[in-house]
């Protein structure tokens, strides 16, 4: 069923949260070395779909498979184990630790398990890769909000793995940041990584995505292209509210 | 059929108890590990107050319940208030509470023992039979269930039909939205906490009535409140009430056929059971 | 090269990688050696105690030891994890009663191995119920359970119609028996720093920090927890069986004593619960202190304790380890200030 190239496949996942649907149905595949974008209004359900796949949440209904492995019945440490990564919409950072300590933290027990002095060297180049010189042993708390997010994409990296997920990690960079951060993701892509990212900045996704995947209230409205979903009547209705009624 | 009665006399009063401990958890967040205490302080205060009065218990509750709310009070402006204002999380706040109050705890024990001694204390009031269904049973275990379901109903109707009674359970939900809707978050935090150990007291007073205690009991009885609370679900009235039942039936039934020395025992299996198979409580709905 | 699928196959077997972990852990870096030479210093040092005093002293000294072990183990668990554990008197008092109850029928040696084994087997079964679930339970759990294990001993005791009082005469002297505890209190250390510097130990400083992230870090939370519990729980019985025969007379509600969960927490917390030698720190004034107090007052013990509690929760809640590291911090800074003053100076003058 699942094509070789497909890393991430989602099929048929529902969330309830009580009486609310938060994902409804959804059905979708992120094929390897590629980068897909979900995108909806807020509240749609981007959010819950990464903490569905990351296993933070159980899904009420459906699978998902990481390269041909079901994850959905495994717990959030062992889906990392099996090569999954994630940021957090809102940053999540050790404050007790060094910035890093909270980078080495991604590889003890990841998906690419490191110890010692190659966890060391290898979190070090890694921060200098996300453009974080000369702070390895400051607190985190000394680190602006955008330096936290590097932190925090810099410890998703750590363990190489074989899908990440980005939600909203270019909120809140100005537009000079902005350029620093998409090219950064660019870099990742030209890599070869595969990347599911959640945005709002449109200019993001034209620019990154190979396919985008919409999302309206929970359900999926759109798939395809960026240029073919954000002309999609029904997107454009979704963010914009319905004008006639 | 007696142990189920004398084990729902029990729960009766073991609700109350536990409402006290989920007002000052579910609504002030206050992890009161001293929770036991103020009980056995209750228990002392009804005791001495009987010993030296000859006034039925009841009466003392006019004394005691004022004077632990307004103790309670202090406590929670004293006490918790610079915690919660240093605290950076949540979590900070919950290991700083924990530690104040099982400091707190050896200090109430200390000053019972100081006050009162280290022997168990009771008294003898009402000990005569009554009957129900044919069966004797201690009029004193009836009174003290009586006084404590009055006292339950009246505070279910007070947060549910009062404005500050809805203050409280907004606070409960989500203290951050109740702060949005001009609700004094701290005041209706410190009136929860203050009230908390009134009830809490009020229990105790009423659990002398049939019970004996010595001062270092208060421990047993914090266990056995968050028992269950955890049971019952955090912030769940309804679901506290059953868990009170349970558990009054379970040391009943522990106490009357293995050993009454047990009744800790038969806590801590509720417990585990519930922790295995219903974390959420047993009318939760699991949130993950 | 960073393409994600080349480790999938070359991941080594659990064998390899625990020889790799072993053989990474064993280098030592030359902090970590002059450490260790301190520490064993300061061990000899103390070793000598009994040479040079007998009696009050010596007694002081033994219960310095003691709860130097208890309060470190405790430490291992609770200190990076904030899970704050009260049940140190349940495991204490299993070793007591292990040796206790089995005093007559089995060597002393065996005994101490059985209490080790009875702790650990515990420690696995509340681990297990509490510590999958975060935060609060595991804290009210271990609030009764030195409660609950009292009630079943006594219990036991009554069923079986022995009687609730035990002697355990076995032949030791002062000195033997202190060697003994400052051995066991040397392992607890060793076994704390070599976890301290372990993937366990890192792993549970992030668990500590954030459960959320350690999860998706790949960490096995609970395993992590279970684990750090149960060595710890282990040492706290061991030091029961091996105080056992100091008291030669032991009944449920002396070894099960709450209290002894508490003084260990209230050690800990002086000194500082997140460096190795902080509860070391706590340990000593504490002990010294505490003889002096419940010899003036033998009456307000519980309730100065109390004080003492709330005192060290309000006033030094980073314990003395972070008292001094604040001092240093600031003394370094005043330094760095003085230092650039002058040179500004010095750049005046030329
Ligand atoms: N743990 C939860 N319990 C109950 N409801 C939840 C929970 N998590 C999310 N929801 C609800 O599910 C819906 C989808 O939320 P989600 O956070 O996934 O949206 P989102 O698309 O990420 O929005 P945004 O763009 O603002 O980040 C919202 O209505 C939210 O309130
Ligand atoms: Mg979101």
């Amino acid at each position: 069923m699942n094509s070789p190239s497909a890393a991430l496949t989602i099929g048929g996942v529902t969330k309830r949260f009580g009486g609310l649907v938060a994902v409804n149905n959804i059905s979708f595949t992120l094929p390897a070395n590629k980068v897909l974008g979900l995108i909806g209004p807020n509240g749609s359900g981007k959010t819950t779909m990464i903490n569905l796949i990351s296993g933070a949440l159980k899904p009420s209904a459906g699978a998902i498979h990481l390269h041909g492995d079901s994850i959905s019945d495994r717990s959030a440490s062992e889906i990392a184990t099996l090569g999954l990564s994630r940021t957090f919409q809102i940053v999540r950072m050790l404050p007790g630790l060094t910035v890093l300590e909270n980078v080495q933290a991604g590889g003890v027990f990841g998906h690419r398990r490191m110890w010692g002095t190659e966890l060391r060297e290898h979190s070090r180049a890694l921060l200098q890769k996300v453009g974080l010189q000369g702070v390895d042993d400051t607190v985190v708390s000394a680190l602006t909000y955008i330096d936290q997010k590097r932190v925090e994409l810099a410890r998703a990296l750590v363990a190489d793995p074989k899908v990440l997920l980005l939600d909203e990690w270019l909120a809140g960079l100005n537009p000079t940041e902005l350029k620093t951060g998409i090219a950064l993701i660019e870099q990742l892509r030209t890599e070869g990584r595969t990347i599911m990212i959640v945005e709002h900045v449109m200019d993001a996704i034209r620019s990154l995505c190979d396919t985008c995947v919409v999302m309206n209230s929970g359900a999926k409205i759109a798939e395809g292209t960026p240029r073919e979903v954000l002309s999609d009547a029904e997107v454009i209705r979704a963010y914009l509210g319905d004008i006639d009624a | 059929m007696d142990i189920i009665i004398i084990g729902l006399l029990l729960g009766g009063t073991y609700a109350l108890m536990a409402m006290g401990l989920q007002l000052q958890y579910g609504v002030a967040r206050i992890m009161n590990l001293a929770n036991g205490e103020m009980l056995v302080a209750g228990a002392f205060g009804t005791f001495w107050f009987y010993s030296a009065t000859k006034f039925s218990p009841l009466i003392s509750l006019a004394v005691i319940v004022p004077l632990a709310f307004a103790a309670n009070w202090a406590i929670y402006r004293v006490l918790i208030t610079p915690l919660v204002r240093r605290a950076k999380s949540q979590g900070q706040l919950e290991v700083d509470s924990i530690l104040a109050t099982f400091g707190l705890s050896f200090i109430f024990v200390g000053g019972l023992l100081a006050l009162f001694g280290g022997d168990y204390l009771s008294y003898s009031y009402l000990a005569r039979p009554i009957f129900i269904l044919g069966q004797p049973y201690g009029l004193n275990r009836v009174t003290a269930f009586i006084g404590a379901l009055a006292l339950c109903a009246g505070l279910y109707i007070w947060l549910h039909k009062t404005r500050a009674g809805l203050a409280l359970r907004a606070v409960a939900v989500s203290p951050s939205a109740a702060g949005l809707v001009s609700i004094n978050v701290p005041r209706a935090s410190a009136l929860a906490f203050a009230l908390g150990g009134a009830v809490t007291a009020a229990g105790g007073s009423l659990l002398s009535i049939f019970l004996t205690f010595d001062a270092s009991l208060g421990v047993v009885f914090t266990l056995k409140a968050l028992v269950i609370v955890i049971m019952g679900g955090v912030s769940d009235i309804r679901g506290a009430i059953v868990a009170a039942f349970i558990l009054g039936l379970a040391e009943t039934i522990v106490a009357s056929l293995v050993d009454p020395g047990l009744t800790l025992a038969a806590a801590y299996v509720l417990f585990i059971v519930i922790l295995l198979i219903k974390p959420e409580g047993l009318f939760g709905r699991r949130s993950s | 090269m960073s393409n994600a699928d080349t480790h999938g196959d070359t991941k080594p077997t659990a064998f390899a990688q625990a020889m790799l972990d072993l053989r990474e852990s064993a280098v030592l870096s030359g902090t970590e050696k002059r450490n260790l030479a301190i520490c064993a210093i300061v061990a000899a040092l103390w070793a000598l105690l009994p040479l040079f005093s007998t009696g009050y002293i010596l007694s002081l000294g033994i219960s310095i030891t003691i709860f130097a072990g208890l309060a470190t183990s405790w430490t291992l668990f609770s200190g990076p994890t904030n899970y704050i554990s009260l049940a140190t008197a349940a495991f204490f008092g299993i070793g007591m009663y292990t040796v206790a109850g089995g005093v007559n029928l089995l060597p002393y040696p065996v005994l101490i191995l059985i209490a080790a084994v009875a702790g650990a087997l515990f420690a696995a079964l509340i681990g297990l119920a509490t510590l999958r679930i975060s935060g609060v339970y595991f804290v009210i759990f271990s609030l009764g359970l030195a409660e609950l294990v009292r009630q079943v001993v006594s219990w036991g005791q009554h069923v079986m119609g022995t009687s609730s009082g035990l002697y355990v005469l076995v032949d030791r002297s002062d000195s033997v028996f202190f060697w003994q505890l400052l051995v066991f209190t040397l392992v607890v250390f060793l076994v704390s720093w070599w976890i301290g510097r372990s993937r366990l130990g890192f792993a549970l400083r992030i668990i500590g920090n954030d459960e959320v992230v350690a999860v998706h870090c790949g960490i096995n939370t609970a395993r992590a927890k279970v684990t750090l519990f149960i060595i710890s729980s282990t040492f706290a019985a061991i030091a029961g069986a091996l105080v056992a025969p100091r008291w030669s007379y032991v009944e449920p509600t002396l070894a099960f004593s709450p209290f002894l969960s508490f003084q260990v927490v209230i050690m800990s917390l002086l000194g500082g619960v997140h460096r190795l030698w902080g509860p070391l720190v706590g340990v000593i004034p504490f002990t010294i202190m505490w003889e002096f107090i419940s010899a003036k007052f033998p009456s307000q013990t519980t309730l100065l304790l109390g004080v003492a509690f709330l005192l060290i929760v309000y006033f030094i809640p980073h314990g003395f380890v972070g008292l001094i590291e604040d001092f240093s911090r600031r003394r370094s800074g005043i330094w760095a200030a003085l230092r650039s003053k002058w040179q500004a100076k010095g750049g005046g003058h030329e």
